[in-house]
């Protein structure tokens, strides 16, 4: 009994992160897998006030926040905290934070930085290859025992060789052109900048990337800029041998477009983790043996998670002790996602 | 060439079929009702057999051929061609090794990266309209894992390229030890597979390397280890990789070949942790292609009294 009073008391002393929902972790590990010893929570979820009303409510215990995909940070939400000094998300996209808002009002953010990089890459290797080589298709054939009853399985497309186009060579798409080029794939990309120092080729614009490559994989971020940046012109250069892979983020893509092409036979093949409007996902791909699809998992390894609870913790914990954030966010040059169309 | 007799043991593929059926007297085994007296009746016309992984030339084949000249197989593999017998015969023998060694390392990878990333299940999952109701699903992280490699010729070395661009530390085990290679060796195999994450089997088949994969090795790679089969199916004792795989002793597995092809233990079909494929390994249009055409390359140098291009025998 007298610990637990103890720990009260030097509770009430310790800052406060705000949660809006919580975060994928938790589903995952439990309520306490982020927990430290140097500042405490405050789960918002967990009231029965309406969350504007909460946040008055709290509004001046409240520095930081941890967001996560679906809980945004808007505009609205950092009004109302005139403390907010701190956003960390457990993801490594950013287009569900007002980044304009945060740097307007000097809020540092901090995302997974490189945690997911080579998760992220395995996913966009592994769902190419599937795609060439049908092995979620042949998979299932077997496993319906249509191989004993039906015979030989029709042919895949070979990887090698192939010319691999990235759009956004971040983290994310170096980490696929190494591990492509071991295949003996040629890359190219597309970025918002060519960068002088990498190997591959630059394409000035996506179109022009697209009608030079036999795989287009999608790496960049979603911005203003590339809210349906893959559109009809697009797949149409990308043609039908070409195969598209999404790692990013669904409305990265013209959706309703991809699925037209998909089903006319316009181009080869797709592998996609996300969609536009998640867990929605057009039904008429789930006709198609040259689409692979996953539920925007390409990052929820054990390995990756257990990294990034670090990640968190270890990032609130420096902002407390006002030491340098591990995985810092550079606001200044950053485009914004302002929420697209509908 | 017209009058040569070709014998092709099965269907392979349609453009090799075609070909062979324009440039030679093709005659299709699988479409001979009583194979013995066909062999009877053909015996002296019969110079060539197309062969494959499923079927070739054995001891019996070649006793009742005996104008057989040379084995060309539509593989690499030579587990279907007596070979000893072919040599004290003087019988020539080739194969298709290089054009398929890409496309074979990439399907290893590929079952990897399948079986650890649940790539098979989270497509099926989401067709079956489960994501709707928000459940996560984890899966084991890739890069950085330990891949042993049993067989380090060209595909075990392309396997190794290909693993080593996502970090993994490469060992293996081979019937000699490649000090080129830069890569830890393992002198045996059960060895070798306690001390790695994944397990690859890329040997040839032979009397030394049947069941290489046995009870011990299992044991030896443990509850999370992973075994990827893209040699030939009987290099594993089969019911005993099932039954671990059944009884949870083995974390996984992703086999491209099975000792009964086209027959796979029906206890796997409902397995989320194994991936099975009916025999891809180089099941692409453009190396099936480059395989037809060395197969069609060896037996015209071989009529024209040319070097063969690939020689095995």
């Amino acid at each position: 009994m007298a610990a637990e009073n103890q720990s009260h008391t030097s509770q009430s002393d310790l800052p406060y992160v705000l949660i809006l929902k919580p975060p994928p972790s938790f589903a995952l590990f439990g309520d306490h897998v982020l927990d430290s010893p140097r500042f405490q929570y405050l789960k918002a979820y967990e009231s029965p006030l309406p969350l504007p009303q909460f946040l008055h409510t709290h509004a001046h215990s409240v520095q930081a926040v941890l967001s996560s995909g679906r809980a945004p940070v808007t505009a609205d939400t950092i009004c109302l905290l005139p403390r907010l000094g701190l956003v960390v998300t457990t993801s490594q996209g950013l287009n569900h934070i007002d980044l304009s808002e945060c740097r307007r009002r000097g809020i540092a953010v901090a995302s997974a930085g490189n945690t997911y990089s080579a998760d992220c890459a395995d996913s966009v290797v592994g769902l190419l290859i599937d795609v060439l080589r049908k092995i979620s298709a042949a998979n299932r054939y077997v496993k319906q025992g249509l191989w004993s009853s039906q015979g030989v399985y029709p042919l895949g497309y070979k990887l090698g060789g192939k010319r691999v186009g990235i759009v956004g060579l971040g983290s994310i798409g170096t980490e696929v052109a190494k591990r492509l080029e071991a295949f003996g794939c040629s890359i190219s990309y597309n970025s918002r900048t060519k960068k002088p120092l990498v190997p591959y080729t630059f394409y000035p614009n996506v179109v022009q990337l697209a009608a030079n490559c036999d795989a287009l994989i999608i790496c960049c971020a979603l911005t203003d800029e590339t809210y349906h940046l893959i559109n009809k012109e697009v797949l149409s250069a990308l043609g039908k041998d070409g195969v598209i892979i999404n790692i990013a983020r669904g409305p990265i893509i013209d959706e309703k477009e991809l699925v037209r092409c998909l089903v006319k036979g316009e181009i080869r093949g797709a592998g996609l983790d996300v969609f536009e409007h998640e867990p929605d996902v057009p039904v008429e791909l789930f006709e198609l043996d040259n689409v692979v699809m996953s539920p925007h998992n390409a990052v929820f390894t054990r390995e990756s998670f257990e990294d990034l609870c670090k990640l968190v913790v270890g990032n609130f914990e420096a902002f407390f002790s006002n030491e340098p954030l591990l995985s810092p966010v550079a606001l200044d040059h950053l485009p914004h996602f302002s929420g697209g169309k509908d | 060439m017209e009058s040569i007799g070709v014998l092709m043991a099965c269907p392979m593929n349609p453009y090799l079929e075609q070909e062979l059926h324009k440039r030679f007297n093709l005659h299709r085994f699988w479409k001979v009702p009583e194979k013995s007296a066909f062999l009877t009746a053909h015996s002296n016309s019969i110079r060539a057999v197309v062969g494959n992984a499923s079927a070739g030339a054995d001891a019996n084949l070649i006793e009742a051929l005996p104008k057989l000249e040379i084995v060309a197989s539509f593989s690499v593999g030579l587990d279907k061609i007596d070979l000893a017998k072919c040599k004290e015969k003087g019988i020539r023998v080739t194969n298709t090794p290089d054009v398929l060694t890409e496309d074979v390392a990439d399907l290893a990878i590929a079952l990897m990266l399948a079986v650890l990333r649940k790539l098979c299940e989270s497509d099926r999952y989401v067709r079956s309209g489960k994501w709707k109701k928000g459940k996560y699903m984890l899966t084991t992280k890739f890069t950085g894992k330990r891949v042993g490699i049993i067989g380090l010729g060209r595909i075990g070395m392309a396997i190794a390229k290909r693993a080593e661009a996502f970090s993994c530390p490469i060992s293996y085990h081979s019937r000699t030890e490649k000090p080129e290679a830069k890569y830890k060796y393992y002198p045996n195999v059960v060895e070798l597979a306690a001390n790695c994450d994944i397990l690859v089997v890329a040997c040839s088949l032979t009397e030394e390397t049947r069941h290489i994969i046995n009870r011990k090795v299992i044991d030896a790679m443990g509850p999370k280890g992973v075994l990827i089969n893209v040699g030939r199916g009987p290099h594993v004792d089969e019911p005993e990789l099932v039954s671990a795989l059944v009884e949870g002793r083995l974390g996984g597995a992703g086999l491209d070949v099975f000792e009964h092809e086209p027959e796979v233990p029906e206890e796997l079909f409902g397995l989320d942790n194994v991936v099975l494929l009916p025999h891809v390994g180089s099941g692409t249009v453009e190396t099936r292609k480059a395989m037809a055409d060395l197969v069609l390359g060896n037996l015209e140098a071989h009529f024209l009294k040319k070097p063969l291009l690939t020689p095995v025998v």
